[in-house]
């Protein structure tokens, strides 16, 4: 079958561990305020491809890929599961590391049959949460943050290794609450390998003008990385409780 | 030569190299002590540095104040002897000696031509003495005048209309590096007796190839006469060898230091003198008698001297190069053909000055990259770039089949073996404006007159690929003759108007002369014809028929992001324009090198070339040397990367270059902020914060 993207990366050093190839598919059912990715929303569009031709791609810089593989990111990739699926499979097959970075958004606990199949093929996701209020989340994406939740706790009970991924926005995703609240789910998750911090940035604002977008957080400022570090302790920290409440019940 | 082996030299493990033959390679391999550890033994500026370098940055604030320059020599021409010693503070600089009497004083160099050492002055608000003008236009010509005698109508055509640019006609053409490590192992007395013995041993038939073999031997010879008498004027006897770490710097920054008094060449590069310099340090420390701090010191000092290197020259000549570069390119690292990593502490030290001193652009710090160097290295060399953003990297892999060992690179990327080979530095072809030509017959499209030869223009709305293709090369025919052609007469011109007596001093007598051409413009040309081949590409015509501008219909590949369709083109290219220049006499049997690596100049170059097929506007910049045209390189910094790296050397040893820029956080997590590794076990145990 055929898979739409919007593009490639061939030197990707921040999307999973190593140097990875970066496929970023094309679509996605969310709204992130802060999404840089705009151009990746539309539904059904963009290139259309193989997973063949893909992992010829891939193929054309696996000397460089050093601890790395190939990265399937968005878009939202599982908008295309039953390609991605084809894909990691033949990624597999070739012995080659396999992420998948998602929102998670698609996840329907109560028919998880497609979702059974891919993570057979995936080495990681990378899973991110973007609010852990549900009301929030709503706001911050339009859509509710339960599947995503779920979507994390069934990757645990399937032993997927996971990242989460966790971007501070200013004044929307950096209270202390939220990020403590954050954390104390997290330390339900005994899959958990890391947790992504990610400073909120404004190189998007380019292509919303270029899409005709109105940017939606015009007046909202880069985080700098003293505040994603802090940010990054409070999570932390948030996990360490969430430990020992485990450990005292 | 004198076969006793002097005190200096006590210490050393000895071997040809000592025994009667210039042989710094081997002095090198028998002595150097390869380090693999990491920089955590480097030490922090000295007191004397600190105090140095923040006079430096006062004179630099007074400098830029000035408008760029804070003093001229306008009497006084340049030779090796011709000023007195200049200090920043005498009490407290471990290495000395400046061009002229004072640091920041820019000299006067009239020799490559009178009119540029005027403008020069004249731009900064000097006047170059009369009397000095007088001699330098009624007694002796000068290298411009030389060139301009011989030039034919065409060629003062073709570099007018800038489809060859950057001819090394009006300045000094650089890119030769003396060995100067030659000084400080064997002092001067001895490499004249060599150079003495070469002379007694040249033909004596005498043809106009051996006279001037003789005339120059004989003016190397009284060059380093000269050097021996510049250590005098600053106090050191530099007859004899180097006997410690301090000498060696010294002695070695004195044969530089002539050099840069004599030329003022686009392109002065050091060489590769660090490991060479970690063996005098190595057997000092082993003695006692210096500490790391010393050995620092001097590397700091020797450094600061090589960023106050300065020419007068003149705002079009910085315009060109983006500034007022001297290219003082020192190449670190790299790899023996035994194996053995050639990282020395002193690899670290060059490095650590970027610390020490702050960043700066030069000395053009180079790092002759291979996949063996010590792991160590690499991250410190990481680390650095990081940092400083002033490191350059060169592919060691890839030259040390070509050059061995003991090679260096002049400017940015020209590769030579140092003492041994030379090169004569070639300017560029602007390729892209070739391809106008083709499409208009030979008619410039921003001068509207007849620069190439008459040949049939295109006609027709539409690019027709094998009709272009038949076209472009036949123009690109006649750009490799005239081009060849030009850089005979500016060659032979240097020679004898303005002939590199120190730096050839400090080399072997028969040199290997690499004719060195270059090529502007060459993503723009293989973006053209992919698009003349994969989209439609509509010529529009001015009043005169003339095509000014394209209309681009549907999509095409670009190079940049590793697609054979295009890439193709751009391999083709190279070859087949360096196949062209191999046609061709060239001066002094050079033998022809070709190079894609404008840095700066392309900025100019795109000033002065019209429309082109592939959609980019008139005036825009060409992407510097091999980059793909900015912004179209959209898979990434690997596909974009081997793009570059299909171009094959063999057919552009002079070098490729590629500029890349990134930034730190695109190269990887930052740790700040990136919790991996998590171990939920240890988290249970830990405290929160």
């Amino acid at each position: 079958m055929n898979g739409f993207i919007h593009s490639t990366e061939s030197f990707g050093t921040v999307d999973g561990p190593g140097i990875r190839f970066v496929i970023f598919m094309q679509g996605c059912p969310m709204r992130c305020l802060y999404c840089h990715n705009p151009d990746t929303w539309k539904i059904g569009s963009g290139k259309e491809v193989t997973a063949a031709q893909l992992i010829a791609e891939y193929e054309k810089y696996k000397e460089f890929m050093h601890n790395g593989g190939i990265t399937v990111s968005g878009g939202e990739p599982l908008v295309q599961t039953e390609f991605v699926t084809e894909l990691f499979a033949a990624a597999k097959a070739k012995n080659i590391n396999t992420c998948l970075d998602t929102s998670g958004v698609t996840f329907n606990p109560n028919d998880t049959r497609s979702i059974d199949e891919l993570i057979k093929y995936t080495d990681l996701v990378m899973l991110d949460i973007k609010h852990i209020d549900n009301e929030a989340h709503k706001k911050l994406t339009g859509h509710e943050n339960k599947n995503i939740l779920a979507f994390a706790r069934y990757l645990m009970q399937n032993k997927v290794p996971l990242w989460v991924r966790h971007v501070i926005v200013p004044g929307i995703t950096d209270s202390s609450e939220e990020l403590m609240e954050l954390g104390q789910f997290l330390a339900e998750l005994d899959n958990l390998k890391a947790v992504d911090v990610l400073p909120y940035h404004d190189m998007g604002k380019t292509k919303y003008k270029s899409l005709g977008i109105d940017y939606p957080l015009e007046n909202v400022k880069p985080l700098s990385k003293d505040d994603a570090e802090k940010a990054k302790n409070i999570i932390l920290n948030g996990i360490r409780k969430g430990l020992k409440n485990k450990k005292e019940k | 030569m004198n076969n006793t082996i002097p005190h200096e030299w006590d210490g050393f493990n000895l071997g040809r190299w000592s025994n009667g033959s210039v042989n710094v390679r081997e002095f090198i391999q028998m002595n150097y002590t390869p380090y693999s550890g990491d920089g955590s033994f480097l030490a922090a500026p000295t007191e004397a540095t600190t105090k140095l370098w923040e006079q430096v940055m006062e004179l630099s604030a007074k400098e830029r104040a000035a408008g760029g320059v804070l003093d001229m020599d306008t009497k006084i021409i340049s030779t090796i002897t011709s000023h007195g010693p200049g200090y920043l503070d005498k009490k407290l600089e471990k290495i000395v000696g400046f061009q002229t009497d004072k640091p920041f004083k820019r000299s006067l160099q009239p020799f490559g031509g009178i009119r540029m050492a005027q403008n020069a002055c004249k731009e900064n608000g000097y006047e170059v003495d009369p009397s000095v003008v007088e001699i330098f236009t009624k007694y002796r010509k000068t290298h411009n005048q030389g060139v301009f005698d011989a030039y034919t109508p065409e060629m003062k055509l073709a570099r007018h209309a800038a489809i060859i640019t950057g001819l090394p006609d009006a300045y000094g053409r650089g890119r030769i590096i003396g060995d100067y490590r030659r000084v400080a192992l064997y002092g001067i007395d001895r490499l004249i007796e060599d150079k003495k013995h070469q002379i007694d041993t040249s033909l004596i038939r005498m043809t106009s190839k051996n006279i001037r073999l003789r005339e120059e031997l004989a003016e190397q010879v009284r060059a380093l006469g000269e050097l021996k008498e510049l250590g005098q004027i600053y106090g050191f006897d530099i007859s004899k060898p180097a006997a410690n770490a301090q000498e060696a710097v010294q002695w070695l920054y004195f044969g530089y230091l002539a050099a840069v008094k004599e030329q003022n060449g686009a392109a002065m590069s050091l060489g590769r003198t660090s490991t060479f310099l970690d063996i005098y340090i190595e057997r000092d420390l082993a003695k006692g008698i210096i500490t790391e701090q010393q050995a620092q010191e001097y590397i700091d000092h020797f450094i600061m001297k090589l960023r106050l290197v300065k020419f007068a020259r003149t705002p079009e000549y910085n315009e060109l190069f983006s500034g007022d570069p001297t290219w003082v390119t020192e190449s670190i690292g790299g790899v023996g053909v035994d194996g053995r990593p050639l990282v020395t502490k002193n690899s670290f030290r060059y490095l650590h000055t970027l610390d020490n001193l702050g960043t700066a652009p030069e000395p053009n710090m180079t790092i002759l990259w291979s996949k063996n160097l010590p792991r160590n290295f690499k991250e410190y060399c990481a680390e650095m770039s990081i940092k400083s953003s002033s490191i350059q990297y060169e592919n060691d892999d890839l030259m040390r089949e070509t050059h061995g060992d003991d090679y260096a690179i002049a400017c940015c990327v020209s590769s030579m073996k140092i003492g041994k080979e030379m090169q004569f530095f070639g300017a560029r072809a602007n390729l892209a404006k070739c391809l106008l030509y083709a499409i208009n017959g030979g008619v410039d499209e921003r001068l509207k007159i007849q620069v190439g030869p008459e040949f049939r223009p295109v006609t027709g709305d539409y690019l027709d690929y094998d009709d272009v293709m038949k076209k472009y090369d036949a123009m690109m025919e006649w750009l490799a003759g005239l081009y060849v052609n030009t850089l005979n007469v500016i060659h032979y011109m240097h020679d004898k108007y303005s002939y590199e007596r120190i730096q050839m001093a400090l080399h072997d007598r028969d040199v290997k002369r690499y004719f060195a051409t270059g090529i502007a413009g060459l993503s723009v040309v293989a973006d053209s014809l992919s698009a003349i081949k994969y989209a439609k590409v509509k010529c529009i015509r001015d009043e005169n028929g003339i095509v000014t501008d394209y209309e681009v219909e549907g999509d095409f590949p670009k190079y940049g992001n590793n697609d054979d369709r295009v890439d193709s083109i751009a391999v083709d290219l190279v070859r087949n324009f360096m196949d062209k220049i191999r046609k061709h006499h060239t001066y002094r049997d050079g033998v022809p090198t070709m190079s894609i690596l404008t840095i700066t100049s392309n900025v100019v170059y795109g000033k002065k070339t019209g429309n082109t097929p592939d959609g980019r506007k008139m005036g825009v910049p060409l992407a510097p040397g091999a980059n793909p045209m900015h912004g179209r390189d959209t898979h990434g910094a690997l596909a974009s990367l081997s793009s570059v790296a299909k171009l094959p050397f063999r057919h552009a040893q002079d070098g490729i270059s590629n500029t890349f820029s990134i930034i730190p956080d695109a190269l990887g997590k930052d740790t700040r902020v990136f919790a991996g590794e998590i171990d939920l076990d240890k988290l249970r145990e830990e405290d929160n914060d």
